[in-house]
């Protein structure tokens, strides 16, 4: 078990490398107790990667990663599909990586609010309901860290909201670290202590009220995506193409931001924020 | 009461059944039928081995299939091949090779239908000593790594985040399959071994409410099938392994009829009314 101050799960520098292609490179994060670090980016910005290199079941092929010994971790993975020859209820499930007792099941179906389907056969279970059952089987673990790989996917609106909610409530009860994958911006960003912000190395990290006024968060989801915190500008010479790679200034073309080409400029770097491809 | 051989060929066939079911139900949950079929075509190289050296079967047949699970595995990671068609080269040529190999052994007369078929009527106290000493061995082992082996089995990554060690319970899974094809091939023989594996599996899947419960299942299933081919067998005077393997079917076949889903249909009224 890991002490209160030590981080349950710290990345430096790290990439993965799949045929000669950078899913994701040089990202530096921590995850510590009592805190909820959200990543965002989008599609094939190598989120879910993250979470994997975080979770060390993938060896990143650059830079560390380093988990405390005996961490508890509760993990809900992005996609699971449990296949109609596996009998297996809700209540089966809940104990599938660990015995749980009874009185710790049923609080945490209780906290997602899937009780009544505990006798269920899982795969008869709705996508909502699914994604709520595995939620309750991370916590029932009382994990030190819990990784969520877009926990509210199929959940109704109503629904993401008392998730975020509970996800929030879970980590002061626990004291654990979360890390939280999600496409949800507006619920994130108010739900959230970190964001990391990724497409294929970390464009920025920090509060989300700072991450949310930077450029490289508007260039990646657009102007609309945080109309009223425009707190700061700086300028920004590089323009991330369709396929992942950028575009600079003088018209050259990388695979990524490389962390040792300068060509971010930022004249008034608030406080918190942390441009890590600047 | 063991000097009857019908009283053996019931405790053998029965040991067996008991053993391969459980580790049936992850065949058929993994989908590696194919699997226990190439582990069982690889006995009968085993088999031919061991007549040329002149070494136990048992021992040799399971160090065969071991090394064709190996070799199953690093060809998974180097050749660009499908697992299915991996397994039907690996499966048939191992077939091949045995075949060969007897052919090349003039001076050793075998009956080739007695490994292919297997002859639970001719199973000795020594085999009954093996079947069950080896049988409880498997089944401690498989109790041991069970809950996490399915929960690999359910999600792989979820099981390995959370602590699990597929990689070890997926090596430890493939000894015992070899282990118990290495026991059961005297009994059931080489193409009726995968049958005795996925059959009592496949007829517990409709009633079975927990991976547990389909296991337990399975075991009774099979155990049942072996009393009822083998005094069928008696009755009509058909062949044993092959009684055996129709009785399973018949499970099965009552397993998938209207009149199972009125049961499962009663019981899960029963839980809803309960809970």
């Amino acid at each position: 078990m890991s002490k209160n101050s030590d981080p349950l799960t710290t990345l430096r520098n790290a990439g993965v490398n799949r045929s000669g292609r950078w899913l994701v490179r040089g990202v530096d994060m921590d995850v510590v107790r009592g805190q909820i670090v959200t990543l965002i980016g989008p599609n094939g910005s190598g989120k879910s990667t993250t979470a994997k290199i975080a979770l060390g079941l993938i060896a990143p092929d650059e830079g560390v990663v380093h988990l405390p010994d005996r961490l508890q971790v509760g993990y809900v993975p992005q996609k699971v599909a449990v296949d109609w020859t596996l009998p297996l209820t809700v209540g089966r499930f809940m104990a599938l990586t660990d015995r749980i007792t009874a009185h710790h099941v049923d609080e945490a179906l209780d906290m997602t609010g899937v009780s009544h389907l505990r006798n269920a056969e899982v795969r008869t279970l709705s996508g909502g309901e699914f994604q709520r059952a595995m939620l309750a089987r991370a916590i029932a673990r009382k994990p030190d860290l819990l990784v969520l790989d877009e926990p509210v996917q199929g959940v109704d609106f109503n629904g993401e909201i008392v998730i975020y909610e509970l996800i929030k409530t879970i980590r002061d009860e626990l004291d654990c670290g979360v890390l939280l994958i999600s496409h949800d911006l507006h619920v994130v960003m108010a739900a959230t202590d970190q964001v990391v912000c990724l497409n294929g190395h970390v464009c920025c990290s920090g509060r989300p009220v700072d991450v949310a006024s930077s450029d490289a968060y508007r260039e990646l989801f657009g102007t609309r995506a945080a109309p009223t915190l425009a707190v700061y500008e700086h300028s920004h010479d590089h323009t991330h193409l369709l396929d992942g790679r950028v575009q600079h200034a003088d018209g050259t073309i990388t695979d990524h931001c490389q962390p040792s080409h300068s060509h971010h400029r930022a004249p008034e770097v608030p406080e918190k924020i942390v441009i890590t491809d600047a | 009461m063991l000097d009857d051989f019908f009283v053996r060929a019931l405790i053998a066939g029965v040991g067996v059944a008991l053993v391969a079911s459980p580790l049936g139900c992850f065949i058929v949950w993994r989908r590696l039928a194919y699997f226990g079929d190439t582990l069982s075509h690889a006995a009968l190289f085993g088999v031919a081995l061991a007549l040329l050296l002149e070494s136990n079967i048992t021992l040799t047949v399971f160090f065969v299939s071991v090394f064709i699970a190996i070799a199953l595995m690093f060809l998974q990671k180097r050749a660009s091949l499908s697992a299915d068609s991996l397994l039907g080269l690996l499966a048939h040529s191992a077939l091949a090779l045995g075949l060969v190999t007897l052919a090349f052994m003039t001076w050793v007369r075998v009956d080739l239908m007695g490994f292919l078929f297997g002859d639970v009527l001719s199973a000795s106290v020594n085999d009954i000593i093996v079947i069950y000493v080896g049988g409880a061995f498997v089944i401690g082992v498989m109790a041991f790594i069970w809950r996490p082996l399915f929960a690999a089995t359910v999600n792989r990554e979820l099981a390995e985040a959370e602590g699990v060690n597929p990689n070890r319970d997926d090596v430890v899974f493939m000894l015992l399959m070899a282990g118990v094809i290495a026991m059961a091939m005297k009994i059931v023989g080489v193409l009726l071994m995968t049958a005795l594996l996925i059959i009592p599996a496949a007829a517990a899947r409709r009633f079975a409410t927990g991976p547990e419960h389909m296991a337990v299942l399975a075991a009774l299933i099979g155990g049942a099938s072996v009393i009822a081919g083998l005094f069928g067998s008696l009755e009509w005077d058909t062949p044993s392994g092959p009684s055996i393997v129709v009785a399973a079917l018949l499970f099965f076949v009552v397993s998938i009829s209207p009149l199972a889903a009125i049961v499962t249909r009663t019981r899960s009224n029963s839980i809803v009314d309960g809970g």
